[in-house]
């Protein structure tokens, strides 16, 4: 038997029970759009996070007190000395170092005139602006120079500011902060929500007095940025090289971002490969169905088969057919997936355009080929029964 | 010949090679068959035998045309020529005016002189008919009677089960079978 005549055959078997394979390939078409739908999903949130945790600049290796594989336990145990302005000062001075922020980090009550307002107060130095990516729209940044002796000088965030300052220019005025009076310099440009935390309600204040704001012996991280020349390898090892001298010993814990982002990235592949399970699941449903309806194809048709061998067909040759069968209704359904979720992503496109959902065409031919396997091993033992059904019986058949 | 339950079916059915004797052999042109692997069987029905069926078995999806190309269809040959032979061999058996129509669009002695086309169109060694008229009215049992009777006469070797007596008695040679034994066989 020719294989264009098989397809043939295969074809005008499903064409004739229209409503059964219809429906066959619609289940199994949801099982395929569960998949991609849900595997896509998964990579749009990894994508995503990992964008979000990359626009404060992708060159950062980050100094933390304590000593621990990740983060700061050690951080509580008394041996501990606290990272010092210091410190971050000298790290400036290291092969490579792009900018140095020292950062300190908490909450307090901003004033200015009779406007106040809890916001984020972001201990800083003249680093940060590169470091973070910070944009100025108004202004200047935290003046360069001694972070332990900075000026009283504050710079706002662009949610801060307009709670504040409402149709009123901030340069030049004074906000307190506790029991500190600060000289706004400038205003910075909107950045964003990130991860559920508004980045425009805060103010930005040389970190030595929010030491002093907050009474904290030391600073919370230090932010190195380096240059794209170096590598995170090697600044990390001078930085730690350079504390421990410092030091005499090693408390405190560098991390590089790209050991931080392969650990987010495992943590959300886990999510994505979850989620292409749970569709996995309606895809066997899937191809349960596929299965019974060639069950029953061979029950309704036991009189062909036994036609088909009186005729020459071999036991091969039917069972072949039948798994054609199988194999052409997961195809279908596969496509019929694909296109279910090409529509969806249009949609969503048109909707939702900040949504991330990419559907990657290698995936797609994955997909399809998956799909014809599945449903060619959910015909496997409806094929059997077919090949093995003795010609004389299924003659009678009917 | 003989009543229901004599053998007669099954007899047709193991010179058929559909079916496999538990004793005895069954030899085709004095080789026997009954050790052949399942392949090499169907490769000599395909190639030797055609088979007609008390209840026609035509495929009801298929056209009289698609019909009568399935076993040519099933032995590989090309679309062209199956078209051809087949086309020819409905036009033999008088229904060259009816080859797109579905089974279901056929009278009964239509549809078993299309099972007759089906069973020729290889040109087979050995036609064997299983109570070819006993699902036709007397008008389709003389079609279909007149037809094979011509194929033989073209020298087509045909075997055919029957309780029919006045159909029996039109045979050159006639065996009459009793509880699955051979209980006459008449020449002449």
């Amino acid at each position: 038997m020719r294989a264009f005549d098989a397809a043939r055959w295969v074809a005008r078997a499903l064409a004739a029970e229209r409503t059964r394979t219809a429906l066959t390939i619609l289940g199994f078409a949801i099982g395929v759009a569960a998949v991609a739908l849900l595997g896509a999903l998964g990579e749009g949130l990894r994508r995503f996070v990992l964008a979000e945790f990359t626009q404060f600049g992708s060159h950062l290796v980050a100094v933390v007190p304590g000593r621990s594989e990740t983060f700061g336990v050690g951080a509580l145990l008394p041996t501990t000395r606290p990272l010092r302005l210091a410190d971050a000062a000298t790290l400036e001075r290291l092969p490579g170092v792009a900018a140095v922020v020292p950062v300190v980090m908490g909450n307090a009550r901003v004033r200015a005139g009779d406007r106040a307002r809890y916001t984020t107060v972001a201990g800083v130095g003249p680093g940060a602006r590169e470091a973070w990516r910070l944009r100025v729209a108004a202004g200047t940044f935290l003046p360069a120079g001694d972070l332990a002796r900075a000026p009283p000088v504050a710079v706002l965030g662009d949610t801060l500011k307009r709670e504040l300052f409402p149709r009123r220019n901030p340069l030049g005025a004074v906000v307190r902060v506790g029991a500190w009076r600060f000289r706004v310099v400038g205003v910075l440009a909107p950045k964003g929500v990130f991860l559920g935390t508004d980045l425009d309600d805060a103010v930005y204040l040389p970190a030595a007095w929010a030491l002093a704001i907050f009474d904290r012996p030391g600073l919370m991280e230090i932010d190195v940025l380096y240059n794209p020349a170096s590598s995170s390898e090697r600044v990390a090892e001078w930085v730690r090289r350079q504390l421990v001298a410092r030091h005499g010993m090693e408390d405190f814990t560098v991390i590089t971002q790209d050991q931080m982002l392969a650990t987010l990235d495992r943590i959300l592949r886990i999510l994505q490969y979850a989620g292409a399970a749970l569709g996995g699941i309606s895809l066997l449903v899937g191809a349960v169905g596929v299965a019974t309806i060639l069950t029953i194809a061979v029950a309704d048709r036991t009189a062909e088969v036994g036609l088909l061998r009186a005729l020459g067909a071999s036991r091969a040759q039917v069972g072949a057919l039948f798994l054609g069968e199988a194999a052409a209704l997961g195809l279908a359904g596969g496509l019929a997936g694909l296109g279910a979720v090409a529509a969806v992503q249009l949609l969503v496109r048109l909707a939702l355009p900040e949504l991330p959902l990419g559907l990657r065409p290698d995936f797609a031919a994955v997909a399809l080929l998956v799909s014809g396997a599945v449903g060619l091993v959910a015909g496997v033992r409806p094929a059997l029964a077919a090949a093995a059904l003795d010609p004389v019986a299924a003659l009678r058949a009917e | 010949m003989g009543p229901s339950g004599s053998g007669k079916s099954t007899l047709l059915h193991l010179v058929g090679l559909l079916d496999r004797p538990d004793r005895g052999s069954v030899r085709l042109g004095g080789v026997a068959t009954e050790h052949l692997a399942e392949e090499e069987r169907a490769a000599l029905r395909r190639r030797h035998i055609g088979f007609i069926f008390q209840a026609f078995h035509l495929i009801g999806r298929l056209s009289a045309l698609e019909n009568v190309e399935l076993p040519l269809l099933l032995a590989g040959v090309a679309p062209a020529e199956r078209r051809r032979r087949a086309a020819a061999v409905l036009e033999r058996v008088g229904l060259a005016d009816r080859l797109d129509h579905r089974p279901a669009e056929l009278s009964g002695g239509q549809q078993q002189r299309v099972a007759i086309a089906r069973a020729v169109v290889t040109e087979p060694d050995l036609l064997l008919a299983d109570e070819p008229t006993g699902n036709l009215d007397r008008a389709g049992g003389r079609e279909v009677v007149d037809l094979l009777e011509a194929l033989n006469r073209g020298g087509i070797t045909l075997i055919l089960v029957t309780h029919d007596l006045e159909l029996g008695e039109r045979a050159p040679r006639r065996i009459r079978m009793v509880d699955g034994a051979v209980a006459e066989d008449v020449r002449g």
